[in-house]
């Protein structure tokens, strides 16, 4: 695609307009500063910006409604995760069993480096669970490397709770409303 | 993709065989009329593997090249035609263009319909056109995945197949994007604890048969059924019986699905993490091909691996799950020297020098036959330099007629053949332990065995003025040595074995070794080379090449040229 320059014209080319529309800003900003008391600083880090909907801050694990860990240790985040930043700890086979009925897998440890972590929101995009959102946060500090590696627990604490749909319980429900046949040999 | 991968090799002259011409999505493919079967008798070749022939992989999930056929799991259902037969004349009616008029299977009672055919279980029929790919199959296909997914829970997050699922992948290749099943789905018992080494997902199971088919036929042991009606058929152990024959966690890796999953790898590791390194079991004789899943020096699981002149596609459990032991925290990680830590380059001037001292008769050799051939090779080149004696020691058990040998050694053949024992093996222990005790033999090296358990105990290694230790795991024997190696598991090394058959089969590295351990034919070409005139090579490919020169059992082999499955080699 071509973009036609218009050119400028011989009092645009005078800076003249240029010069008056910056000094209509910075008068803006004085009358509202001197005059009508507005004030056009934060003070940060106690007052933060808002973020609009959709802000891609930091990854962080969620909890249902009642408080279970959402996530089923899949490993597809930590897969997909281009800094390697995610590592997951399955249960294994002599883990423990997980905080919620049906769904009978849950991460042993969940590590997020977020030196790494470049707030990509591929994690929370390929997550088949709902279970890892990225959050409003931005602002990550430590006071060591090993500090910036958030664990299971930490995770779970920022992160909150999701009032989205609890996949397995929907399941267990269904399966509890069928007439229960026997197995044998089980 | 896989020919006719059990035929036997061929002989001088081969007897003609007898061909059928098939059409493959419309390309002529000339096959053999009788293919062998899962026992290996000749049968007549089916659509399927005609099809495989030409190039084109029909999805199927109760076919198994091993088991026999059984057709119920419809997947393989293909659209295919015949050509038209005057029946007055017996010769096929032709087009206009001179090629044989072909008419399109339909249904008897509705000839606007196409029938399908199961390719696992139809033979083929000279001038029989398979459409592998036609809008027809591509319905069929669709509907009976769409059946087969019907009462499927879904949870592959959860579930261990994820990755290496029949379902997940024909879903994406054949399958619709979008369910049309509203209804409730059946939910089944999940996680039953079908034996010692099994686990059951009833709901994943689409009923296939695999597992019921291999433990009866193959394993010998019909422990395993469906029970229940309808949509409510589920695989199921015999009433008061457990699922623990020795070759039970092949069903897992038959099983086309999630149902069945070892206990041993339950929710270990995802398995697209898994780096797949071909290698040898260690457990016994029969060194069956296996794959080790590793990821970042941590071996997750063993695999067998198709050898048709070994194991076939199967192996035994315990040879399976013997792998957690090359991972313990106390492997032998340090050089050390009369106690103390060392470094290989200290450690191995030192013993330089004191080999170079001992005189001729004085050294005895005690190698592992679990240690590679390349291995066992080298330790015979020493030990002809002083004259030594050499021996290894035997590791029977019971036989099953099946996948475990007597031999519990996986090299006892190759540390015949390289000539460390000859005649009876272990015959030579007492003798070396004569020799320490009178005071001949002052200098021991033993490779992989605690000799504290033949016939040589403590107090005849303290009397030894140089014991020389090399091994994986801690033991008495390396407690008591001058100057201890540590080694490397085969999973750690690249090498050769010789199974009990006499098939000289090779092993690739999958992790790498703990702290300073060190592959043992590295360190032992670095104590070959120090005495003896001829070089070692500085490559294992190299070492290979020179044992296969010196040893007239290997000749005519190259490392580059063993395949993944072996060369037979005399015994």
């Amino acid at each position: 695609m071509v973009v036609d320059r218009k050119s400028l014209t011989w009092w645009e080319r005078s800076y003249l307009p240029a010069i008056a529309g910056g000094f209509r800003v910075t008068w803006r900003h004085f009358a509202n500063t001197v005059f009508r008391r507005k004030s056009v600083t934060m003070q940060y880090p106690e007052e933060k910006w808002v973020m609009p909907e959709g802000y891609r801050g930091a990854p962080y694990l969620v909890s249902d409604v009642e408080g279970h860990t959402k996530c089923v240790s899949c490993q597809l985040c930590e897969f997909i995760c281009p800094p390697k930043a995610i590592l997951i700890t399955p249960p294994g086979p002599e883990g423990m069993a997980a905080d919620r009925p049906n769904a009978e897998k849950m991460p042993r440890e969940f590590e997020i480096n977020m030196l790494r972590c470049i707030f990509c929101g591929l994690c929370q995009e390929v997550c088949p669970e709902e279970a890892i959102f990225l959050q409003k946060d931005y602002s990550l500090t430590g006071l060591t490397r090993g500090e910036m590696i958030y664990n299971k627990e930490k995770l779970l604490k920022l992160g909150g709770v999701d009032t989205g749909v609890q996949k397995w319980k929907q399941k267990l429900d269904e399966a509890r409303e069928q007439e229960v046949f026997p197995v044998l040999g089980a | 993709m896989p020919a006719i991968a059990t035929a036997a090799p061929a002989t001088s002259v081969p007897p003609p065989v007898e061909t059928v011409t098939v059409k493959v999505n419309g390309r002529t493919v000339v096959v053999p009329k009788t293919m062998p079967d899962w026992q290996g008798k000749p049968q007549l070749t089916t659509m399927l593997q005609a099809a495989r022939l030409g190039g084109v992989e029909i999805p199927h999930y109760c076919y198994h090249d091993k088991l026999p056929v059984v057709g119920n799991c419809r997947m393989c259902l293909v659209e295919f035609g015949t050509p038209v037969m005057n029946s007055a004349t017996r010769k096929p009616v032709l087009n206009e263009d001179g090629t044989p008029k072909i008419a399109r299977s339909v249904l008897p009672y509705e000839p606007g319909t196409p029938r399908g055919a199961i390719t696992c279980a139809t033979p083929i029929s000279p001038g029989m056109e398979i459409y592998a790919d036609s809008p027809a199959t591509k319905q069929m296909r669709e509907a009976v995945l769409e059946f087969l997914l019907i009462n499927h829970p879904l949870d592959c997050p959860i579930c261990d197949q994820a990755g290496e699922c029949k379902l997940q992948e024909y879903s994406v290749q054949h399958g619709q994007a979008t369910s049309e099943f509203v209804e409730t789905k059946v939910h089944k018992p999940k996680a039953v604890d079908l034996g010692p080494r099994i686990m059951l997902d009833d709901e994943r199971c689409i009923l296939c048969t695999r597992c019921i088919r291999f433990t009866k036929d193959i394993a010998g042991d019909d422990a395993l059924g469906i029970v229940n009606r309808g949509s409510y058929n589920s695989v199921a152990a015999y009433p008061g019986r457990k699922f623990d024959n020795n070759y039970s966690l092949n069903t897992v890796d038959i099983c086309p699905v999630g149902a069945l999953t070892s206990k041993d790898f339950r929710f270990k590791m995802r398995v697209w993490f898994l780096k797949e390194t071909r290698s040898l079991c260690t457990s016994c004789g029969t060194g069956c091909n296996i794959v080790i899943g590793s990821r970042e020096d941590t071996i997750h699981r063993f695999e067998p691996r198709d050898n048709a002149a070994v194991n076939s596609s199967w192996m035994c459990d315990s040879g399976r799950l013997n792998y957690k032991w090359i991972g313990r925290p106390d492997r032998l990680r340090d050089v050390g020297v009369r106690g103390e830590r060392s470094t290989w380059s200290a450690a191995l001037r030192e013993l330089h020098a004191a080999l170079a001292q001992a005189p001729m008769g004085s050294v005895a050799i005690i190698a592992g036959a679990r240690q590679t051939t390349e291995e066992l090779y080298l330790l015979k080149r020493l030990a002809e330099r002083f004259g030594a004696a050499t021996d290894s020691v035997p590791r029977t058990g019971a036989a099953d007629g099946f996948l475990v040998a007597a031999d519990r050694n996986c090299n006892t053949q190759g540390a015949r053949l390289t000539g460390i024992w000859s005649g009876t093996m272990g015959a030579q222990i007492p003798r070396i332990a004569e020799g320490i005790r009178t005071g001949k033999v002052r200098t021991l090296l033993v490779f992989g065995e605690d000799v504290t358990r033949y016939g040589i105990g403590e107090e005849l290694l303290a009397s030894l003025e140089t014991l020389v230790v090399s091994d994986i795991l801690p033991s008495a024997t390396t407690r008591a040595a001058h100057y201890l190696l540590p080694g490397c598991a085969a999973a750690e090394k690249r090498g050769t074995f010789v199974n009990v058959k006499g098939r000289l089969q090779k092993f690739l590295k999958a992790v790498e070794a703990p702290g300073d351990a060190r592959p043992e034919w590295e360190f032992l070409s670095d104590l070959v080379e120090g005495g003896v005139s001829r070089k070692v090579p500085a490559t294992l490919e190299g070492v290979f090449n020179q044992m296969v020169r010196e040893i007239p059992a290997f000749s005519g082999l190259e490392w580059a040229r063993i395949g993944d499955t072996g060369a037979a080699v005399p015994l």
